[in-house]
């Protein structure tokens, strides 16, 4: 399943200000394959997610996309290439409507001209509309996506994901603030994305990260300190020691 | 058909609006010009006037609106658009007053003769012609914008800073314009008028027919804006107001989005000066001073933000004061300006518009995909 290499990353650093976020950290994910991503807070998770998107420049290292080297583009660019992201803090547009959320993600001519005369069709009215089943928001659809609770922006936000169809997506700790059933139901959803789509997961949950039933690596002071099944990783000694232990 | 397209687009306090301006807009130049002095009905001449201003003012207040309340681009400098097409007239006015100037010259502005020059300079050239001033009130403003826009957003200036940048460029454009070698009229700038496209600026009937074109110019750019805000381009300038990052993350061209808006608003800038001078007889480069662009600013969080018609509304209501107070009370006017502004600020977030809260909600949306869909299945 995992056999080709989506998303490569080769002994990439950054620092801020001397301090190191990542250090030397490599990372294969391949296509259409699902993996967690854990580890202590300040390990580098977010800052993995910056740097792939665009948004951080990094000092060393490559990051590759579909064979693609992204080094040099920015987020627009490395978006437009099929790689969609779930920011840590839920960031949906909260003047606009559940409905209006999607339609903005949809994948379509993204140009100010094309904007402007914009119509929905029936056949991308009917997926903003499938969408709106898969993430539990049918009800809510005309309601401003402020109005949602936080469970539901973490969905609206996946949804608006989906909408970009993307080929990998990165989603930073989507089951901050949910009920266990909300987190369940995530769990599911992505997994159900996952036969679509490469998804890199980062979590605290690991009731969550149980679910989801993949591969899971731990980054620690800004790199990989180990990598394997969700067992294999809390038997880990030092994975105890600096995460799991605490 | 059109109706039925562009009523839903304009919401219900879009229509109240536009009626209402269109009934100034036709009632005051007729009640002006066909009553006789004496009646009750008649409005006098220096209203007419001042009434205008007020329109052109409205125009400035809901360009600032565009960029500011739609995509939180909150320009200090939109004054200086709304100089440069005045300018742009001005400088057609000037060339139409021909030898009829103190010096008598043909070919001179009588500034350029008192400054000893000998020909008029290339860029003066041209605007002898109406259509040519028209022109150059768009593209003037419309290519600052472009150049400063491209440059500033590209740059992803946001915030405080590009406020500031923004009261710099109608600040060196204030300097710049003082200089008489500038070749604008220095510190005077243009004035004397005699006429535009041959009708007298001081006569009753040019005055109507300016104040009509103010409301007309109000009306459509109003109807420009509301179509772009209510198309996905203006929802996308709202997420970008409210969240820049994700919209750059879903793959769009922010810059390129903010660059398109910044020069409509502009643009709209330019035209509200260009009707602006012909009613006041004059134009200098005090209409650059910093503070005309940051009272702009005011009107609009006045009005409301975010509303178009509310920000048309909110310059028409401080300027009406402004007018009452500056002959009631000439050292108040300041003063009352500022508590305005710190009153809005803290009590008022959705200014006057948000008076009309209370209203069924028109803005809210537009018809329900949804129920499109229902039929379709
Ligand atoms: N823009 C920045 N400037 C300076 N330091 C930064 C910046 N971004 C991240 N850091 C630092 O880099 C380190 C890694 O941060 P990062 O957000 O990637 O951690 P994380 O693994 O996502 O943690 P969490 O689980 O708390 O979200 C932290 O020490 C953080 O303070
Ligand atoms: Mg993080």
């Amino acid at each position: 399943m995992t056999t080709e290499t989506l998303l490569y990353l080769e002994g990439i650093s950054v620092s801020f200000d001397g301090f190191k976020a990542l250090n030397n950290l490599s990372l294969a994910v391949g296509t259409h394959e699902m993996r967690a991503i854990i580890g202590p807070n300040g390990a580098g998770k977010t800052t993995m997610m910056d740097v792939i998107t665009g948004k951080t420049k990094l000092d060393v290292g490559r990051v590759s996309f579909r064979n693609t080297e992204l080094m040099g583009m920015d987020e627009v660019a490395i978006a437009n290439l099929g790689i969609g992201r779930k920011f840590q803090k839920p960031t949906v547009f909260d003047s606009h409507s559940v409905w209006d959320n999607l339609e903005l993600a949809m994948k379509a001519n993204r140009s100010p001209f094309t904007s402007l005369s914009w119509k929905l069709s029936q056949e991308q009215q009917e997926r903003i509309h499938k969408t709106l089943v898969r993430i539990n928001l049918e009800p809510s659809a005309q309601k401003l996506a402020g109005a949602l609770s936080h469970g539901q922006k973490q969905w609206l936000e996946i949804g608006m994901l989906l909408m970009q169809e993307p080929e990998l997506l990165l989603v930073d700790e989507p089951v901050a603030g949910m009920t266990d059933a909300e987190t369940e139901k995530t769990a599911t959803l992505l997994r159900d994305i996952a036969k679509t789509s490469a998804v890199v997961v980062v979590e605290h949950d690991m009731d969550f990260i149980r679910a989801l039933d993949v591969r899971v690596t731990v980054l620690h002071e800004g790199s990989v300190l180990a990598e394997g099944s969700l067992d294999s990783i809390q038997n880990d000694q030092r994975v105890i020691d600096v995460y799991l232990g605490r | 058909m059109i109706a039925k397209s562009i009523l839903p687009l304009l919401g219900r306090s879009g229509i109240v609006f536009l009626a209402v301006l269109a009934a100034v807009g036709i009632g005051v130049p007729l009640l002006n010009l066909s009553t006789s002095t004496d009646s009750f009905l008649h409005v006098p001449d220096y209203a007419v006037t001042l009434g205008g201003k007020y329109l052109c003012y409205a125009l400035l207040a809901l360009s600032v609106d565009l960029v500011w309340g739609y995509c939180g681009i909150l320009s200090l400098g939109h004054g200086a658009f709304f100089a440069l097409g005045g300018y742009a007239i001005g400088m057609y006015m000037m060339r139409q007053i021909g030898a009829r100037g103190v010096y008598g010259n043909a070919n001179l502005p009588d500034f350029m003769v008192f400054l000893n020059w000998q020909v008029l300079p290339w860029y003066w050239h041209g605007f002898e012609y109406f259509a040519f001033a028209l022109l150059m009130v768009v593209l003037v403003p419309g290519t600052l914008a472009f150049l400063f826009g491209w440059l500033a957003f590209r740059s992803r200036v946001t915030g405080v800073y590009l406020s500031i940048i923004t009261q710099a460029l109608t600040y060196a454009l204030l300097l710049a314009f003082f200089r008489n070698d500038m070749g604008f009229g220095g510190n005077n700038g243009l004035t004397d008028f005699k006429d535009i496209l041959g009708f007298s600026v001081q006569a009753a009937s040019t005055r109507a027919v300016l104040f009509m074109l103010s409301a007309l110019a109000l009306g459509l750019c109003f109807v420009i804006a509301r179509q772009i805000v209510n198309s996905k381009f203006g929802k996308i300038i709202i997420g970008i107001r409210d969240a820049e990052s994700r919209v750059r993350f879903l793959g769009y061209r922010v810059e390129h989005y903010k660059l398109f808006i910044f020069v409509v608003s502009a643009i709209m800038a330019g035209v509200a000066g260009a009707l602006y001078v012909p009613q006041v007889g004059i134009i200098n480069p005090s209409e650059f001073a910093p503070s005309n662009s940051i009272e702009a600013v005011i009107w609009t969080a006045f009005g409301g933000r975010g509303t178009l018609w509310g920000a048309a509304l909110g310059a028409l209501v401080i300027n009406a004061i402004k007018s009452y107070l500056t002959g009631a009370l000439p050292n108040a006017w300041l003063f009352v300006l500022g508590a305005l502004a710190i009153v809005v600020t803290i009590y008022m977030p959705k200014g006057l518009a948000g008076l009309f809260a209370g209203w069924p909600k028109v803005e809210a949306k537009i018809p329900a995909p949804q129920a499109q869909l229902d039929g379709a299945e």
